[in-house]
């Protein structure tokens, strides 16, 4: 199918893009790898009047270290976020989440950004950067905030991004040395959507779990950390008791959709803890 | 010169299509083209009120919208082409734009035509169709309900047509020592071929002539039933299907999309096209399977299998598509016996309407679903009488000296060996090792399956006698002209219409085996009315079986011909001219000889011709198949069940298929794993489904799960060879044969996997969901 007929702006700096939206917020998209919006226009469940191309805002891509962590531009595609080697030094676990995003074609025209902006409540990247406890900077009209990503996602497809706003960058704190990190994915055979991702990454030292963090993707409205999972983990010996009682512990943790027999639940359980035993075995 | 025949030859076709070079009939561009988009319902059910067309018609660069009324009186009912004999058929008006009803959602109301595709997809939203909204049937057992909605008013139960096969098997059942009985949903599935479907439209004034590309799997039956609803004679109607990407049996059908381009581009004298979108091909190009099966074996307590009684509901959707009701009928019910020497059968099948999309051929079409049901049987008997299903099958299969072997419904299996091909899948799977090693890892929490299919199915579709017979409206034969160039080049025309499969390889190999040239020399022409006398098309593993055997005829009348010119030459009789390796020699002075080009040659030069020898070098022959062919072989499905996701995962994959005489290996084992995935794609992965008001909830590949390769593992394939005795080159046909074969073996393989937690059966898909919720149901792991 064909969209109907929008206007295309190709935007030149930050400040460009947010004057555009704000001329008519409502009517006007941001278009980054298009792969998220274009189908819904095509299938005429999205109508736009105008869509506003970023991809020559050079200030929205890029990769650099900032204050002990990366900064990354918005329109970082996800292909870059798997082979960035200061990424994969500095948060191996957000490489590898992108790794696993969709296909080739999809990670090499897809974006962090779109893909946080569109907040697709199946989503890969969401989850690792819940659990990277990333922060993001919002530029509106002649303002610049920071979010933290967990008070981001309000529900499916909702953020708290205002209509003349624009996500610039992801700020990403460096994980702490020697953790260890793996993002696990059910990928539905339709889709390639996750049914359930699960980012996880765990510390240990001296035998007991110092820090650790969990965040679920797909199995709920919105992408949510496994608090409950991370304080039964938190001091404790990373044994395989642990991991089960965490696991036990990660449903409760957030809401799930489409539950009422009980298997995202049950996925919940077994992906958390396969997720924690592929940690625990120096896998992730 | 090495053989032809028999060797793994790349395609032909390939060099063009891989470097973007193919004919697509989206690839056609015609000066003064304009562009179709349809009005479709969003309704399963409704009344059409009014039609609106006036904002539409209001947009720049629209050139015309018409509705249902303004065909209504021009374009004939879309017909369906099959009509089951003694079955009380009721034909289901079609007209090609609807004027009075909507009856699944999809159905066209009107047509908008503009100077782009956008333009007109545009104008379409804009087309206002006033709808009363009327309630919706899916299934087809509640279509028969009393009181359901009815698809077509005059259509009493919604039943289209009540088919019988065989005699009563009651007083076998009666006194039977085991009687197992069961009932098995074949869901619906989306056939999904890579090219959607499309159709561009010429009129010529001057001659009054229309030209039609289209993609179809048979341009003259397209030719046949478009020539009757638009009212242009075949002669002054061509129809061109160059390269077509893929079908699967959903480009058999004539479609109401393709009748309403060509009575448009007629009426405005404009070239229009119209391509189908990737949301279009799911909700109107045919489905396939949909049936509700009541399946009861009897037989005694030893493992000996004596009746098979089927009864199905067979969902047909809103119309009777053109091959419809022929699927569930002839190609399902007269094979539920397979390949068992079960003496007694009988078979019931209501074909059924409601508010879906319209049914028809999917690959295997109706062989897959008696397949299915048989083969799931044998498994059930098996566990009911404490028997191991493959001790069962040995029992119970056609004896290798019974052939040719009469079914109970007088189907002819014209030769096989089903031991044969069972004993070489048992030397690629150490069947016993498999059941120590399942007993083992049960023990530790694992569940493993080992499961069977030693089926049979009917292709070659297939002698004429008998398609008139069993209701079809149309010949099975097929047509081949060999023409030679006077260099001893050849073109084939073939009225079989590959798309895919491969056969302009496969038939040059032919020819080039029997005529001793080398592959390259010829060009194999097929898919176009204007250049092929007549042809019935590639569907039903027909198209080597048929298409291939009228070429070897052909191929003999040019060597006959040929053979007399060389005798001419070399001064000797016919009857001391040998023929090998595309040479003539005179026998016995093998240094004496005259190429076939130097024969080709003559026979055009026409300078010194036997007496009374007409000039030129071409064979033209009809192939009219005495039986159909009947492809066999042992399936073996080995999975693990992870119980804590219900996760299936297809460990190891074992097809042994006998296919008869095989001409291209590459192609051969092409077609077995396209067909396997189909399979195994049912049962595991694919299902369309409907809401209560007829919504398809599965119209993208978002949620329609089609398989992807990384989802397979290396299929294990063999071959046993036993020739179809009554086909000239002993093939047997291969299009099918996976998709039959796989989707029981699968099945088989989970519930054996299953059998500890007390699970005999699942509806299919098998989704890790349904599986697991299974087994939570009986109390999680045992």
């Amino acid at each position: 199918m064909y969209t109907a007929p929008f206007d295309y702006r190709r935007a030149h700096d930050t400040q460009e893009v947010v004057t555009w939206l704000q001329e008519d917020p409502d009517n006007t998209k941001i278009i980054a790898g298009g792969h998220s919006l274009l189908p819904l226009m095509k299938l005429r469940l999205a109508s736009v009047a105008r869509l506003v191309d970023i991809s020559q805002v050079a200030e929205l891509q890029g990769i650099r270290e900032d204050m002990g962590g990366l900064r990354i531009g918005a329109f970082t595609r996800h292909a870059q976020l798997a082979k960035d080697p200061a990424v994969r030094e500095a948060a191996p676990l957000l490489a590898s989440a992108a790794a696993v995003i969709g296909d080739m074609q999809v990670r090499n025209r897809g974006t962090i950004g779109g893909s946080l902006c569109h907040a697709d409540p199946a989503a890969d990247l969401p989850a690792a950067l819940l659990a990277l406890n990333a922060e993001l900077v919002i530029a509106g009209p002649g303002t610049e905030r920071r979010e933290s990503l967990d008070a981001f996602f309000l529900a499916p497809f909702i953020t708290t991004l205002a209509a003349d706003e624009v996500l610039t960058a992801i700020v990403v704190p460096r994980m702490v040395p020697g953790a260890k990190s793996t993002y696990l994915k059910r990928p539905h055979p339709a889709s390639g959507y996750p049914v359930i991702g699960v980012a996880a990454w765990v510390s240990v030292s001296g035998g007991r779990v110092e820090d650790c963090r969990i965040a679920l993707t797909g199995i709920g409205p919105v992408p949510f950390r496994a608090a409950r999972s991370e304080q039964v983990l938190t001091g404790r010996a990373f044994s395989r008791e642990a991991i089960a009682e965490a696991a036990r512990e990660a449903a409760g943790s957030g809401t799930l959709e489409d539950d009422e027999d009980g298997y995202k639940s049950q996925l919940c359980q077994v992906y958390v803890s396969r997720a924690l035993g592929d940690i625990a075995q120096g896998a992730g | 010169m090495a053989d032809v025949i028999g060797s793994a030859l790349k395609r032909h076709e390939d060099i063009r299509l891989i470097r973007g070079k193919g004919q697509y009939t989206d690839d056609m561009k015609i000066p003064g083209m304009v562009y179709a988009s349809m009005v479709r319902s969003p309704y399963a059910h409704a009344r059409i009120v009014a039609v609106d067309t006036a904002e539409a018609r209001r947009v720049p660069g629209v050139q015309a919208v018409f509705t249902g009324r303004d065909l209504k009186d021009e374009v004939g009912m879309v017909p369906t082409a099959w009509i089951p004999p003694d079955s009380d058929m009721k034909m289901t008006p079609h007209p090609a734009l609807a004027y009075d009803f909507v009856r699944y959602a999809g159905d066209a109301v009107a047509v908008v035509i503009a100077d782009t595709p956008y333009i007109a997809q545009d104008a379409a939203d804009l087309v206002r169709v006033e709808y009363d909204a009327m309630p919706a049937v899916t299934n087809p057992r509640d279509a028969a309900k009393e009181g359901a909605p009815l698809v077509h008013e005059d259509i009493a139960g919604n039943v289209a047509f009540h088919w019988k096969a065989g005699v009563s098997v009651d007083e076998v059942f009666n006194k039977a020592e085991v009687v197992v009985r069961h009932e098995f949903r074949q869901q619906r599935l989306v056939p999904s071929a890579m090219e959607p479907r499309a159709a561009v439209a010429q009129w010529n004034a001057a001659t009054d002539e229309l030209t039609v590309w289209v993609t179809t799997q048979n341009p003259h039956i397209h030719r046949l039933l478009m020539s009757g609803m638009l009212g242009i004679p075949e002669h002054k109607l061509r129809v061109v299907a160059i390269d077509v990407g893929g079908a699967f049996g959903s480009k058999i059908a004539c479609y109401p999309d393709e009748v309403v381009v060509s009575w448009a581009a007629r009426k405005l004298n404009r070239p229009v096209k119209w391509t189908e979108t990737r949301s279009e091909n799911f909700t109107v190009t045919t489905h396939g399977r949909d049936h509700v099966e009541e399946v009861e074996v009897a037989g005694t307590k030893d493992g000996h299998i004596q009746a098979i009684r089927v009864k199905a509901y067979a969902n047909l959707g809103a119309y009777l598509s053109t091959a419809a009701p022929g699927v569930p009928t002839i190609l399902f019910g007269l094979i539920v016996n397979g390949a068992y020497a079960i003496p007694h059968a009988s078979a019931e099948v209501f074909g059924m309407l409601t508010h879906t999309t319209p049914v028809d051929a999917y690959r295997g079409a109706g062989r897959p679903e008696a397949t299915f049901l048989v083969e799931r049987m044998v498994d059930l008997y098996s566990e009911a009488v404490g028997m191991d299903p493959l001790a069962v099958r040995k029992i119970n299969l056609i004896p290798a000296d019974a052939f040719p072997y009469t079914n109970p419904f007088t189907l002819q299996y014209d030769s096989g060996n089903y031991q044969g091909a069972l004993a070489k899948a048992l030397e690629m799977v150490d069947y016993q090792q498999f059941r120590k090693e399942q007993d083992n890892l049960r023990k530790q929490g694992k569940y493993v399956g080992i499961g069977f299919s030693t089926y049979v199915e009917m292709c070659g579709l297939g002698p004429s006698e008998v398609a008139g017979a069993v209701g079809f409206q149309g010949g099975l034969w097929e047509s081949a002209t060999v023409r030679v160039h006077p260099t001893g080049k050849v073109t084939v025309f073939t009225g079989a219409s590959p798309h895919g499969q491969g056969e302009e390889t496969t038939f040059a190999q032919i020819v080039a085996q029997e005529l001793g040239l080398p592959p390259e020399d010829i060009e194999v022409v097929h898919g176009d009315t204007a250049k092929i006398a007549m042809g019935w098309g590639t569907y039903g593993s027909r198209t080597t079986v048929v298409g291939g055997a009228a070429i070897h005829m052909a191929d003999q009348k040019v060597i006959e011909k040929a053979r007399k010119i060389a005798a001419h030459k070399l001064e000797v009789g016919e009857d001391d001219v040998a023929f090998e390796q595309g040479l003539f020699s005179v026998k016995g002075l093998p240094a004496r000889t005259v190429t076939f080009q130097e024969a080709a040659l003559d026979a055009y030069l026409a300078w010194s011709l036997p007496k009374g020898m007409e000039p030129a070098l071409e064979g033209t022959a009809f192939y009219n198949p005495e039986n159909f062919t009947y492809p066999f072989g042992t399936h073996i499905a080995m999975v693990s069940v992870d119980p804590e996701t219900g996760d299936i995962e297809l460990m190891r994959y074992v097809a042994v298929d006998d296919v008869g005489i095989v001409i291209n290996p590459m192609l051969v084992e092409g077609q077995i794993h396209g067909g396997l995935v189909q399979g195994i794609g049912q049962a595991l992965y694919e299902g369309a489904e409907y809401d209560d008001q007829g919504q398809l909830l599965t119209g993208s590949f978002l949620d329609y799960a089609m398989p992807k390769a990384r989802f397979f593992p290396k299929f294990e394939t063999a071959h046993t060879v036993t020739p179809s005795p009554h086909n000239p080159l002993g093939v047997k046909g291969v299009g099918e044969t996976g998709a039959i074969a796989s989707t029981p073996a699968i099945v088989n393989a989970v519930m054996d996997a299953l059998a500890p937690f007390g699970i005999h059966d699942l509806p299919m898909p098998l989704t890790p969901r349904k599986v697991w919720q299974a087994i939570a149901a009986k109390g999680g792991t045992h």
